[in-house]
């Protein structure tokens, strides 16, 4: 049996699953590699609805979203390895290897073109910064998530959920409909970080209080969390001394952002961006390193399921007719008011006529425009009413109608435009 | 006036709703859905509830379930108790009805996974 195929994808969520399926479509032969024992990802503890809006125009549940796409990747008959772990890619003079470890050992497979969708993660108490002693009760959305949603036991009874993501407000809903009491959510920031409808329809709907410029600053309890410490914060986020109030509960759950996951992408010296926190990539989702692609959160955190089989979509088609011809990429850069932007780079050798482009903006803004520079002349510009950081905007562009050439250098910037 | 936020899609429209009674206007909203919500929430607000049901497989304690179509905000706790009283002991696929016109509401409520089915496959595989 060989181990060779074109394309391996790395990751069996919406992003690798999408990936693998368009991949097979263009006549690639397909392996896939997940580590759990499943194929999903995290869709399959997300239960709410809203999933599939833009593809499907249907609200469906984050199960039923995922099985459309497993079940049409066991139609086209692509080969998937569940409860395999990926423990380092090798660059080839014909292409990678991928070096995994299973339950039947350890394997090699060769391929021309990977395809990182290895998601994201999601940053844990350690990263905030919380004092006080280690009692348990102190989660992350994601783990209380898993814990009411897979293994069907619920994590609290009475809890504080600090940061306002989505997955925290989500959670909040959820664990009050199975009968916790949910005291309150806390954002150290002045706006909240998750979608306004999840603000309206998981808190307000069952009368959960946010509040905002607040913060947990200690943690009390030795073998179960008892209490926790609020604070103010200042401007910098930075809790005011003498502000703490105490609250009991018996559950903190963090919901303080998620980090796109690229420790393989790291390893082969695939360059990053902080603006995205993800891989740096051309308009087919390849990466600095030529072959490599990435997709789905692992590019960037999405905040639509959408976006993420959008992404996985174009680097699955890329992936499988990736050959070693020379890119000719220039710089996508970020300009004012500008907080992420993907893709980074346009490769001047391939199509341009639909070019997917998101971005975020660094701060709320009311009536603003985005404006396309490249060098000082504005290629177009795009009118927004609204922008949040939290909400991804995504438009087309059709780069092929401009005339570019390897010195032409593409900003992308907000201006507002008055009150 | 009426200010809500309209929870259809993420565009989360800043709806403004004039008007009383049979009367009302809608404005702010991007798309039709958002005048018929907003119309909703001044008469009957509705929701939908995802959750999930008690099985009797020992791989899958539960099975992610969701209203069939939208119902009345207010008997949201009352049908969470409903699916609280079922344990789901077949192998069933998604789609499946698990309660058909649940309180008279209209809306049944239906197993959103495969998940029962591929675990039954596995175990008889074994």
């Amino acid at each position: 049996m060989s181990n060779y195929y074109d394309v391996i994808v790395i990751g069996g969520g919406p992003a690798g699953l999408a990936a693998a399926v368009q991949a097979k479509k263009e006549n690639a032969s397909v392996l896939l590699i997940e580590r759990e024992n499943r194929l999903g990802g995290i869709l399959k503890q997300c239960i709410h609805d809203g999933f599939g809006l833009v593809r499907f125009e249907e609200k469906l549940s984050g199960p039923e979203y995922a099985e459309r796409f497993i079940d049409e990747f066991n139609s086209l008959g692509i080969k998937a390895l569940t409860l395999t772990f990926v423990t380092r890619i090798e660059k080839t003079e014909d292409g990678f290897e991928i070096h995994v470890t299973n339950r039947s050992g350890i394997s090699v497979y060769s391929c021309n073109a990977v395809i990182l969708a290895t998601g994201c993660r999601e940053r844990t108490a350690k990263q905030v910064f919380i004092h006080g002693t280690r009692p348990s009760g102190v989660f992350t959305a994601g783990t209380a998530q898993y814990f009411t949603n897979i293994l069907g036991q619920m994590p609290a009874k009475k809890c504080v959920i600090l940061g306002s993501g989505d997955i925290g407000l989500i959670m909040a809903r959820r664990l009050t409909l199975e009968g916790c009491e949910v005291l309150g959510v806390y954002e150290a920031k002045p706006t909240p970080s998750g979608l306004t409808r999840n603000i309206h329809q998981c808190l307000n709907d069952y009368n959960i209080p946010l509040h905002l410029s607040k913060t947990v600053t200690r943690v009390f309890g030795d073998d179960r969390l008892e209490a926790v410490e609020i604070s103010q914060v200042d401007e910098n986020m930075k809790p005011i001394p003498d502000t703490g109030e105490i609250v009991k509960c018996d559950a903190l759950i963090l919901s303080v952002g998620l980090i796109p996951e690229n420790e393989l992408a790291e390893n082969m010296n695939v360059t990053l961006d902080p603006g995205t926190k993800g891989p740096v990539c051309d308009n087919n989702c390849m990466t600095t390193v030529p072959g490599v692609f990435s997709c789905g959160n692992a590019l960037h955190v999405n905040d639509l399921v959408d976006y993420v089989s959008e992404s996985g979509e174009t680097a699955g088609r890329a992936a499988a007719h990736y050959s070693k011809k020379e890119r000719g990429t220039i710089a996508v850069k970020r300009g004012k008011n500008v907080l992420s932007l993907v893709p980074q780079m346009l490769d001047l050798n391939s199509d341009l006529g639909k070019v997917r482009v998101y971005f975020r903006s660094l701060k709320p803004l009311n009536n603003c425009r985005l404006l396309v520079k490249c060098g000082d002349s504005e290629l177009f510009t795009k009118k927004y009413a609204f922008l949040r950081p939290p909400e991804m905007e995504s438009l087309t562009v059709d780069f092929s109608q401009y005339d570019l050439n390897e010195n032409s250098e593409i900003t992308f910037e907000i201006e507002v435009t008055g009150e | 006036m009426n200010e809500i936020v309209c929870i259809v899609c993420p565009n989360s429209c800043v709806l403004r709703i004039d008007g009383e009674g049979e009367n009302l206007t809608v404005s702010g909203n991007k798309c039709k859905r958002g005048e018929t919500f907003a119309k909703a929430e001044m008469t009957n607000p509705v929701r939908t509830i995802c959750t999930t049901a008690r099985t009797s497989f020992k791989d899958a304690p539960v099975v992610p379930v969701r209203v069939s179509k939208d119902i009345p905000k207010d008997k949201i706790f009352d049908i969470m108790r409903e699916i609280d009283k079922v344990t789901v002991s077949k192998p069933v696929k998604r789609g499946d009805v698990l309660i058909a016109d649940v309180l008279g509401t209209g809306a049944d409520i239906i197993v959103t996974s495969d998940l029962l089915t591929i675990i039954d496959k596995e175990n008889e595989n074994e």
